[in-house]
């Protein structure tokens, strides 16, 4: 029983990278701009964040900058693709390989470097109940940031006029633009404002989950945060659900390893992608809801006056 | 003027990214010869080149090939002259970065890692005065030969520890790839534990990488989850280290010393020395006596060593601990001797025999008390 418990910590601290940064992708995608340079901004806020905590020694304020390194890469794409025009696409992907080489080459002193040691989490009286104590209660703040980051932008998309507006930009935003709403400056706040929710997850990938540093650490997952959005039709809920499936199914293959089952390893490693992206489809699959749902004006280039 | 402007800085781009590339990746060789005053010409330094799998600081496997580089080049001072190149990718990029150093006159490549096995034997063949050197490998030629530490020793000493340190009797082992290699240090830790405790079981986690540390974290954690106390790797980082220390639980740091990175959680590490062979190799090189063979060294040569044991593990462990260091030294690679059985109940080696070269690196089993079963493929 116990070791369902903490299969089910291990979840919910495995999933919580994926979480912040796919609800990042999903402000981002919300409004049009589709950021195929998550990668890249989780790997310089990484880097960022190592740095930042091996000198102060602190963990807030390494997330503090992994979300502004994110957030300056955010803005540095978003400049190109919102002012400048260019394909977003490409530009995603360049800001993506830009970024796995700048971090390596910013990081290579920090390899092998140890950061101070870190006390464990609990809440003071949650954490000590029997079972949902070790599951739920004994986590890094973080995870419950990622729970609540979800609600709030939930809340902010679906609930305020900020929101509705920034929806409205993704669907038209020659609408949007005819209505005198100033678009391009919206779409680059949303665009930093997702860059900086993935650097904090770069940043906590780096600091908390593995406290190393070394290139390429993030090992695909803005990759896997890019698809969680999409197979979750953009709907916060479902970024959370698709984000802690991944995490489970991840650290469940590895438990099912040392319980000794005989299923060959490369399907075990396929495992957590297979059972993510089934059942994301599974619950999506009505055409009108996904049609509600993703954003009209998706990776498709804006030109004011014209 | 605007078309004018475009093409001022296209082209402008363009010699920037020529710039780039102009530069070469490799890192300049350190401590080039000082110069004669003497009238008789120096003979030249021997040059000679290693590549790295990984960085030189992960404190790991290219970190402890890097110390030996080091130790040679201040033991030899300005005979030899070396270079690396690391983060070599295995692959057709290997040969290519392996092509380019016999063109910058190095005379001796040493190639630290399996998967160069194809790319060293193909240049070999096309560089016969060029000599190829390749760690853990099997492929040889009249020019390339290969080179490789008794791992396996430094898992069984680890073992021997890890039987006495456990308190719940559960091994956990952070695995890459299922080759022969791995194999043998996982069934030497076991039977190393198992040789003070005969209760102990191991648990294995395939992790399909050499390094990879937030994966390795995920790996150790899984295996704590279930039991594991006492951890063993044979991936290159210090994740597992830092997580045994994060849970409270014991770990041995792999390919260096790791005590500086878990204080309370690290038992010992297993450190490679690979200065020792590579002294070795340079003095055959310089002294015209290289020939093809294979070179297994552990720690009888002093090529790895059980290093930093841990003040706090009690004597009488530390006792048993000397004692089978004192046998391996006096019978090298001794660590599988039967009757050994695996742990599907079949007899893989007989009463009272030891285990030859071929027999080790056949292994594809693991021994009695290993939970699971040897994953196919690599």
């Amino acid at each position: 029983m116990n070791e369902l418990a903490l299969l089910l910590a291990a979840t919910l601290s495995a999933g919580t990278p994926l979480a912040i940064a796919g609800l990042g992708l999903l402000v981002n995608e919300k409004v049009g701009v589709l950021n195929l340079g998550a990668e890249g901004m989780m790997l310089v806020a990484a880097v960022a964040g190592f740095a930042v905590s091996y000198h102060t020694g602190g963990e807030w304020l390494a997330f503090a900058a992994g979300a502004v390194a994110g957030g300056l890469v955010a803005a540095a794409f978003g400049w190109l693709v919102i002012w400048l025009n260019t394909n977003q696409y490409a530009t995603g992907l360049a800001v993506s390989l830009f970024g796995g080489g700048f971090s390596a080459f910013v990081g290579v002193d920090y390899v092998g470097r140890k950061l101070a040691e870190r006390p464990d989490h609990a809440l003071p009286w949650l954490g000590d109940l029997p079972f949902l104590g070790t599951a739920l209660f004994r986590q890094h703040p973080m995870v419950y940031l990622a729970i609540l980051a979800a609600v709030g932008i939930a809340w902010f998309l679906y609930r305020t006029r900020a929101g509705l507006v920034l929806r409205a930009i993704g669907e038209s935003p020659e609408s949007a633009h005819a209505l005198g709403y100033p678009v391009r400056r919206i779409r680059l706040a949303a665009v930093v404002a997702g860059g900086a929710l993935c650097g904090v997850s770069g940043a906590y990938l780096s600091v908390v989950y593995a406290p190393l540093w070394v290139e390429g650490m993030t090992a695909g997952r803005g990759w896997i945060a890019l698809a969680l959005t999409v197979f979750a039709t953009w709907r916060p809920a479902r970024v959370l659900l698709g984000a802690y499936l991944f995490g489970g199914v991840t650290m469940l293959q590895l438990h099912l390893q040392g319980r000794g089952v005989q299923l060959p390893n490369e399907f075990m490693g396929m495992l957590p992608y297979l059972a993510t992206i089934a059942v994301l489809v599974l619950i999506s699959r009505n055409p009108t809801w996904i049609r509600l749902n993703m954003p009209g004006s998706l990776g498709k280039p804006f030109f004011p006056g014209l | 003027m605007k078309k004018l402007l475009d093409n001022l800085v296209l082209a402008a781009a363009l010699v920037a990214v020529a710039g780039l590339f102009g530069c070469s990746k490799e890192q300049p060789a350190p401590a080039p010869a000082p110069a004669a005053p003497a009238p008789a010409p120096k003979p030249e330094p021997l040059k000679a080149a290693w590549i790295y799998v990984g960085p030189v600081g992960d404190a790991g496997w290219s970190y402890a090939h890097d110390l030996g580089r080091k130790a040679v080049e201040a033991k030899y001072g300005d005979k030899i002259k070396t270079t690396f190149v690391e983060k070599v990718p295995e692959g057709p990029d290997a040969e290519r970065v392996i092509r380019d150093l016999v063109a910058q006159g190095n005379k001796i490549i040493f190639a630290t890692s399996f998967g160069y096995g194809d790319a060293m034997e193909k240049v070999a063949k096309d560089f016969p005065d060029v000599y190829f050197e390749h760690a853990t490998g099997y492929k040889t030629g009249p020019n390339l030969r290969v080179y490789e530490g008794r791992f396996y020793e430094d898992a069984y000493l680890a073992g021997v520890v890890a039987g006495r340190m456990t308190k719940t009797n559960v091994l956990g082992f952070v695995a890459s790839f299922p080759i022969p290699e791995v194999l043998r240090n996982i069934n030497a830790y076991t039977l190393g534990a198992q040789s003070v405790n005969p209760k102990v079981k191991t648990k294995v986690v395939w992790v399909s990488s050499w390094f990879d540390p937030p994966k390795e974290t995920e790996a150790a954690q899984s295996l704590m989850n279930q039991g594991a106390d006492v951890l063993l790797q044979n991936t290159d980082s210090t994740a597992v280290l830092q997580a045994a220390e994060k849970a409270g639980k014991y770990a041995f740091g792999w390919d260096s010393d790791m005590s500086a990175f878990a204080p309370k959680a690290h038992l010992a590490s297993c450190a490679l020395n690979w200065g020792v062979y590579y002294d070795k190799a340079i003095g055959d090189v310089l002294g015209k006596t290289w020939k093809t063979e294979v070179n297994k060294w552990g720690i009888k040569e002093g090529a790895n060593d059980f290093v930093k044991v841990a003040d706090f593990i009690p004597a009488d462990v530390k006792k048993q601990l000397e004692d089978a260091k004192a046998f391996l030294v006096a019978n090298p690679g001794a660590v599988f001797r039967g009757p050994i059985v695996d742990n599907t109940g079949k007899v893989v080696l007989a009463k009272d025999t030891v285990a030859d070269d071929k027999w080790k690196g056949e292994i594809n089993f693991y021994v009695k008390g290993v939970e699971g079963k040897v994953p196919s493929g690599k």
